[in-house]
């Protein structure tokens, strides 16, 4: 207790020195709190908009399936076995047949990713129902706003898509864009143009056949020969991944603030023992203990993480709120990093990330002052007194 | 009366280069309790040394030194934190007043080391700050007080505590000769009143004016310790 309102004195008597540094720290804890509280957001949006988009529950996977290898596609195609047909009759799996073709908006050429999914689907928030169409007209299909931007196409707009059958023969239809929608998902958005499933499979000459099956949450896993069932963990490792790169990437930026932060710390406490070797002496020779002047040093230190801790608080509650509440604009496109990523971003802030922080912050703070604290055991303090040493 | 110092063969050196240099060489002396006593001589006699070696902040080289019965050369770090803490005060040439502490905070430090509640602790501060004249000016900080002003309060962080001695080295130095005079009387007035033992290392003829016993070093050896008739 005496140590403590001695290092408070001390620290109330540096004045202006010690709100900027307090100011410094305050800033650290706050930044690092509000960085890893975006990127936990993201990872956490990432695995919610996924899963509302694209995987739902997990995904069967048939064959030797590989998103990332379309020459795969072909023969990662099989009929719905039994178990998993009745399931999908249900409503409880939903199949995606996958193909490649190619689109001539406007008479330039670009290469897709056709998919076939049912209409009337419900497991997924892509706008389906309009793939209902009419027999009559061009084939409808939907497309992601990033592809529309891709192919310079707008809703209700025509072109010619080119694919190739199940025996290799090559087809043709006007298909036309009957929805765009707007999503955080790239992998469902970029070069992808959706389309009905019945209309797939009778395209191809693929009738039954699908790549993948979604699987809902009420769906039971089955084991069915021929098709592989991935959670959403699983699935979701590529972008997690990304994520914690980017985390440790980020975690550069809150390591020099609280670099910056140490150092004024390590800079005003390693000066204090240069300046203040007299005021050093002098306590000595009033009776206290070199452990008491290590100790009176450390806690003057610490007191600098409890001070920006407390201001901290006071600044950065709010902008924590609004930053959870309201979020934050990025703008740039999602697709373009191939990473879900929403337009706004919320920083999902725990009391374990609070507390973590500033425990963290608190532990490298009083390291930092206890280094040159301990300096102060090797002072002769009669030389210390005249402020004559190191 | 009792002895509170005792000087036993004391020599100290100091390694210099590849030798040593004899700051105090075989001194014997011995303080009473309630003496007004001075060590006089010209810079480098060992006066300041002698100070400090009473006031436990260094150990000799040689002999022994007994403060209120304790061998200063003896005693551990923390044993001798304790005897300054509870027996000693110190009053210094350039004052050595804590710069981030107020007038009150600095005169209540070596009451928050013994530990006192804080209605005693209240009770001795201002009363120490009434002896020394400077009730008016608790709340101000080192920077905002005179010389004079400053030394008093040095004065009053040595006394606060009641120590049975007070070791002071050169505290006129920093002070003009009105102020000089008016800190001598104080402490002369407080080693009357509460029989304070005061030792002071000095070369200034003003505080040799106020002396009762005045041992004179050369040299780092005893020259003359006589007592002075007022």
């Amino acid at each position: 207790m005496l140590l403590f309102k001695t290092a408070l004195q001390s620290l109330i008597g540096n004045g202006l020195k010690t709100w900027l540094t307090v100011f410094v720290l305050s800033l650290a804890i706050v930044m690092i709190i509000i960085m890893q509280g975006i990127l936990h957001g993201w990872s956490r949006q990432a695995i919610d908009d996924a899963q509302r988009w694209e995987l739902a529950d997990g995904q069967y996977w048939c064959g030797g399936y590989d998103p990332w290898d379309p020459f795969s596609l072909d023969s990662a195609t099989a009929s719905i076995p039994e178990p998993l047909a009745r399931q999908v009759e249900q409503g409880l799996l939903e199949p995606v047949l996958i193909t490649q073709a190619t689109v001539y908006p406007e008479g330039r050429m670009q290469g897709v990713m056709l998919r076939g999914i049912r209409p009337g689907q419900q497991l997924l928030e892509i706008p389906t129902a309009v793939l209902r169409g009419d027999s009559m007209g061009p084939v409808p299909v939907v497309v992601g706003a990033f592809m529309a931007r891709q192919l310079k196409v707008k809703l209700n707009d025509e072109m010619i898509l080119r694919w190739r059958d199940k025996n290799g023969a090559f087809e043709a239809v006007d298909i036309r864009i009957a929805g765009v929608f707007k999503t955080a998902v790239p992998s469902i958005d970029n070069g992808v143009l959706w389309i009905g499933l019945e209309n797939l499979q009778a395209m191809t000459m693929r009738q039954g056949e699908a790549n993948i099956l979604v699987k809902s949450e009420a769906a039971e896993v089955i084991e069915v020969e021929g098709w592989t069932f991935k959670t959403v963990d699983k699935l979701m490792e590529a972008t997690l991944l990304l994520v914690k790169t980017k985390s440790a990437g980020t975690s550069v930026f809150y390591v020099i603030f609280l670099l910056l932060a140490m150092l004024a710390i390590f800079d005003t406490q390693t000066l204090a023992i240069f300046r203040r070797q007299r005021e050093i002496g002098t306590m000595v020779a009033l009776g206290m203990t070199r452990g008491q002047v290590v100790k009176h040093f450390t806690i003057e230190g610490s007191l600098y993480a409890l001070l920006a801790i407390v201001v901290g608080a006071v600044w950065g509650t709010p902008l924590i709120w609004y930053l959870s509440a309201v979020g934050i604009s990025f703008p740039m496109e999602a697709a373009e990093f191939g990473v879900p990523m929403a337009d706004v971003m919320y920083a999902a802030v725990t009391p374990g990330l609070v507390l973590g922080t500033v425990l963290f912050v608190f532990v490298v703070t009083a390291i930092v002052s206890y280094l040159p604290a301990r300096k102060i055991a090797t002072m002769n303090p009669t030389e210390a007194i005249r402020g004559k040493i190191l | 009366m009792k002895s509170i110092v005792e000087v036993q063969q004391l020599i100290k050196k100091f390694p210099v280069g590849n030798g040593f240099f004899t700051a105090l060489n075989e001194v014997n002396l011995s303080f009473a309790e309630g003496e007004f006593a001075g060590l006089v001589g010209p810079s480098g006699s060992g006066k300041t040394t002698l100070l400090n070696i009473i006031g436990s902040l260094d150990v000799p080289s040689e002999g022994e030194v007994l403060v209120m019965g304790h061998p200063v050369g003896k005693l551990t770090a923390a044993q001798a934190a304790l005897l300054r803490k509870q027996q000693l005060g110190f009053i210094f040439q350039s004052y050595n007043l804590l710069p981030v502490y107020t007038v009150y905070e600095n005169v209540e430090f070596p009451l928050l080391l013994l530990d006192l509640p804080a209605s005693e602790r209240k009770q001795r501060v201002l009363e120490t700050l009434e002896w020394v004249g400077l009730t008016d000016k608790v709340k101000s900080r080192p920077a905002a007080l005179s010389g004079g002003e400053c030394q008093r309060v040095a004065i009053a962080r040595a006394m606060v505590k009641r120590p049975a001695l007070v070791l002071a080295d050169e505290p006129t130095a920093n002070l003009d000769s009105e102020n000089s005079h008016r800190i001598l009387q104080t402490m002369l007035k407080l080693n009357e009143e509460l029989k304070t033992s005061f030792v002071f290392a000095t070369h200034d003829e003003k505080v040799i004016s106020y002396l009762r016993r005045i041992i004179r070093l050369q040299d780092g050896k005893v020259v003359a310790d006589e007592l002075v008739n007022l």
